[in-house]
């Protein structure tokens, strides 16, 4: 018997052992839910590009971050619902002025080395992501997070020893905030604020996520990484709640075109991936087990170029509201997108937890109704058939994007007889034409960071360096900063999506829907989780 | 001919370096940069990535810190993209499987090509003939992008025979239908050369003389005919095998073979400076390599050429 084997052995006897009923031919069941489990516990699934980076201090994207859930773990994990549950953290307190953060550790958490996972692991990680010398481009996520003097680590002029967080002692980890920031907790279960061993970073320098230097402390190990193919983890022995995972293996294939993953899929070589657009209502109706629409957090707009220098006709607020209004959202998310995508009248995504959609006069008439107004809109403003607007619309290469913007100026076209130009443009080039405000009207997209809706609305502040469109509304900025510290911030909130209706900044168009395909015997995806964080050490495969 | 092999290779490293300064001036030139997204990174945190790839320092002072430790240290720098990497890695990865299928591709590709043209032009306009034009036109006709999804659907989605993908450190399951995709268009080209120049060949005096003193038709092909014809095909064999082995982006997309075409591509997209500059010297030095092979060769074959 082989190392390996005799590990996979063990592993699976101890897994046999103790997640409850053993048949005589082997199969387990589930420890909570009963049903049979699959012999075969293994997990593949396809991602479309290869992640800048794995090093919890550098992640950046989403791919990279659900390898990085799997491989490390937080003070905090989530549920299946998004809801916080304990990781390496069992709670916390918070000081009366909500400035400063006690957590407490577990003492059986192990790295997969078998050294103990201290809070010290924490102070180091979040010194490190802050320190400009790993100049992480996610460093600004620790001043998000408002912990005390992280602006000036990252601007260097102050050492990381002096980032508000300490180790009390072994089990105890404090952190001092610079602002009461009441959603700090969601906050930790964000791969930048997990622990990195110490040890090992400084022994291997940039190599040491390599599978053969790597120690990490979460649910799986990392045991095959060959960038643009393959990523594959396997169970952490070390791990503390190891006799509760179920799946032993999981893989991530990177697969670029959509539709060549959807055929390996059907050939049986997927568990998971992603339906290409305009495909769901046919797979949904072949497959309707496995094709699956959940709200995604994002939300999907065009945005005014308000700028001085800017064209003179959009400067006018009812020109901008007549062009909103003559887009027929629901055309666009059931004939030109149909995956479950839902019409946006707010910016604000409607599935942001604590966030009701206030009642926006637009969303509740007809398009008809809507389609009336933006001619008298345009009329007033003193556009028509003698005085044509005429504009331009750039958007990033892609079909998607390509077809919503057709169908937009289409309708621009029939309901109000504007003129409107297309032009696509690679995404580094749109970006920096965005950016330097080189437009009329561009395509944007905004995803959460975390789920509140301040994570969208934030971006109508004027000074924010997200705000293309330089929007600038005192009332609206002041609404919300307020909103920062507010106990019930949702008032606030209304108030900035009345104002985004009313001065049409942007044009909210749709919220995203994550849709996907999912093997049949797969279970404990958490659909109902809105940021889409999904633990391999949750799911499972029953037998069928 | 040493000194013709010393003299091009002499004239190869100015070659090298005017691609090298040419690169990086329009790779500057394009808009965006390596570390732009959606999301503009704040000043104080792009002035710490800037400083830390010594993207602050004049334009200047980057070529001549490229070209140094390129040349001194055969260091091709950290890849801005994938930052667990550094541009070496990324090559000693993606080339070795780019290397294997396109070897392979170029295998097939001349076999089964040369056979082709060869057999259609000794039996030109009969069945043999037409099937073999057909077959390269066919190939020709069908580009790898068509060919690789029919491919996919064949075989692993209907029949189930072969994977849809990946490399698993190249096992035979996984260079089938990477190498066939590559193969055809390259093995139609060369079936057509290899059809006119063999055809014109055997129109050639010293053929009919060959014949005229008895030699049998084998004797006259394989003795006579084979090296005037190959030459036409030999000059289209030295940037086709470059072509091969330095990748084919199609490939990569659809076969998720992880070689190097894909890393290019997409280091163009991502503004990933500096292996967009390690694959281009790479590929140009190979380009400048197998030229250099095929006049070799050219010589050897024929005795008309001097050097």
């Amino acid at each position: 018997m082989t190392l390996r084997t005799r590990l996979l052995a063990t592993t699976s006897a101890i897994l046999i052992a103790t997640t409850g009923t053993v048949y005589a031919d082997g199969h387990a069941t589930h420890p909570v839910t009963g049903e049979t489990l699959a012999s075969d516990q293994t997990f593949t699934y396809r991602v479309g590009d290869e992640s800048p980076s794995i090093d919890p201090g550098l992640v950046e994207d989403v791919d990279g971050a659900d390898v990085v859930r799997d491989l490390f773990e937080g003070l905090y994990n989530q549920d299946a619902e998004g809801n916080l549950v304990p990781g390496v953290a069992l709670r916390h307190e918070v000081s009366d002025d909500g400035l400063v953060y006690t957590f407490t550790l577990r003492d059986n958490a192990k790295w997969s080395n078998g050294d103990p996972v201290t809070a010290g692991d924490f102070v180091y990680a979040w010194q490190r992501a802050a320190s400009p010398e790993l100049a992480s481009p996610y460093s600004w996520y620790i001043d998000l997070m408002s912990i005390e003097n992280g602006g000036d680590v990252i601007a260097g002029d102050m050492a990381p020893s002096d980032l508000g967080v300490t180790a009390i002692d072994d089990t105890t980890l404090e952190v001092r905030l610079s602002q009461p920031l009441p959603y700090f907790p969601q906050m930790v279960t964000h791969g930048t604020t997990f622990p990195v061993h110490q040890a090992t970073v400084e022994a291997y320098g940039s190599d040491w996520v390599l599978p053969e230097n790597i120690v990490s402390n979460g649910a799986y190990v990392l045991t095959e990484f060959v960038p643009q193919e393959k990523l594959v983890r396997t169970r952490n022995p070390m791990y503390w709640d190891n006799e509760n995972t179920i799946l032993e293996t999981v893989t991530k294939l990177v697969i670029t075109d959509e539709n060549v993953a959807l055929t390996r899929y059907l050939a049986g070589e997927l568990d998971r991936t992603d339906v290409p657009a305009g495909q769901f209502p046919r797979l949904s109706e072949q497959y309707p087990e496995q094709a699956v629409s959940v709200p995604q957090a994002c939300s999907y707009y065009y945005m005014f170029n308000l700028r001085d220098g800017a064209p003179e006709e959009l400067q006018d607020p009812n020109v901008r509201k007549a062009l909103s209004l003559a887009v027929d959202r629901d055309i666009i998310v059931e004939n030109v997108l149909a995956g479950g995508q839902k019409p946006a009248y707010t910016f604000t995504h409607w599935a942001t937890a604590g966030f009701e959609t206030p009642d926006i006069p637009m969303a509740t008439m007809t398009q008809p109704e809507r389609n009336a107004l933006a001619q008298e809109l345009l009329a007033e403003a003193g556009y028509g058939s003698d005085n044509p607007l005429s504009i331009d619309l750039v958007y990033n290469t892609n079909e998607a994007h390509k077809a919503v913007a057709i169908a937009i100026s289409q309708m621009w076209k029939q309901t109000l007889g504007v003129e409107t130009t297309l032009a696509n443009q690679e995404w580094q080039t749109f970006l920096e034409a965005r950016s330097n405000g080189d437009f009329d009207v561009a395509r944007g997209g905004w995803c959460a960071d975390y789920n509140e809706a301040s994570t969208f609305l934030d971006l109508m502040q004027s000074g924010s360096g997200y705000n293309d469109s330089k929007y600038n509304n005192p009332e609206v900025d002041a609404l919300l900063a307020e909103a920062k510290t507010a106990n019930n911030p949702q008032a606030n909130y209304d108030r900035v999506e009345e104002f985004i209706a009313r001065d049409t900044p942007i044009i909210p168009i749709y919220h995203y829907a994550a849709v996907d395909m999912f093997a049949e015997n797969l279970e404990g995806w958490p659909y109902e989780n809105f940021e889409q964080n999904w633990y391999s050490k949750d799911l499972y495969k029953i037998a069928q | 001919m040493l000194s013709f092999i010393v003299r091009r290779l002499a004239v190869a490293i100015p070659t090298l370096l005017i691609l090298v300064i040419l690169s990086f001036i329009l790779m500057y030139a394009a808009p965006g940069g390596p570390f732009n997204s959606e999301r503009p990174l704040p000043p104080e945190v792009l002035a710490n990535i800037e400083a830390k790839y010594g993207l602050d320092q004049p334009f200047w002072k980057q070529i001549v810190n490229y070209v140094f430790s390129v040349v001194t240290q055969f260091d091709f720098g950290p890849s801005f993209q994938y930052k667990d990497r550094s541009v070496n890695d990324v090559i000693a990865q993606g080339f070795p499987v780019t290397l294997t299928y396109g070897f392979w591709s170029f295998v097939v590709a001349v076999s089964v090509g040369v056979s082709l043209g060869v057999a259609a032009a000794i039996k030109q306009n009969s069945f043999i003939d037409y099937f073999a034009v057909g077959i390269s036109i066919g190939a020709q006709v069908l580009p790898n992008f068509v060919m690789a999804p029919i491919l996919l659907l064949v075989f692993t989605l209907w029949l189930g025979w072969l994977p849809g993908g990946g490399w698993s450190g190249g096992q035979w399951q996984f260079l089938i239908m990477p190498v066939i995709a590559l193969s055809t268009s390259y093995m139609a080209s060369i079936a057509r050369i290899t059809r006119s120049s063999m055809l014109e060949v055997l129109n050639a005096n010293f053929i009919r003389t060959a014949q005229a003193k008895g030699l049998p038709m084998r004797r006259v092909i394989w003795r006579h005919a084979m090296k005037p014809t190959i030459l036409p095909v030999l000059s289209y064999l030295g940037p086709a095998f470059v072509g091969m082995i330095t990748g084919s982006v199609i490939i990569d997309v659809f076969f998720s073979t992880g070689g190097i075409g894909q890393f290019f591509v997409n280091s163009a997209f991502n503004r990933d400076y500096s292996v967009i500059m390690g694959i281009t010297i790479l590929v140009g030095t190979l380009t400048i390599l197998f030229n250099l092979v095929v006049d070799i060769l050219y010589a050897w074959i024929d005795p008309k050429i001097r050097y």
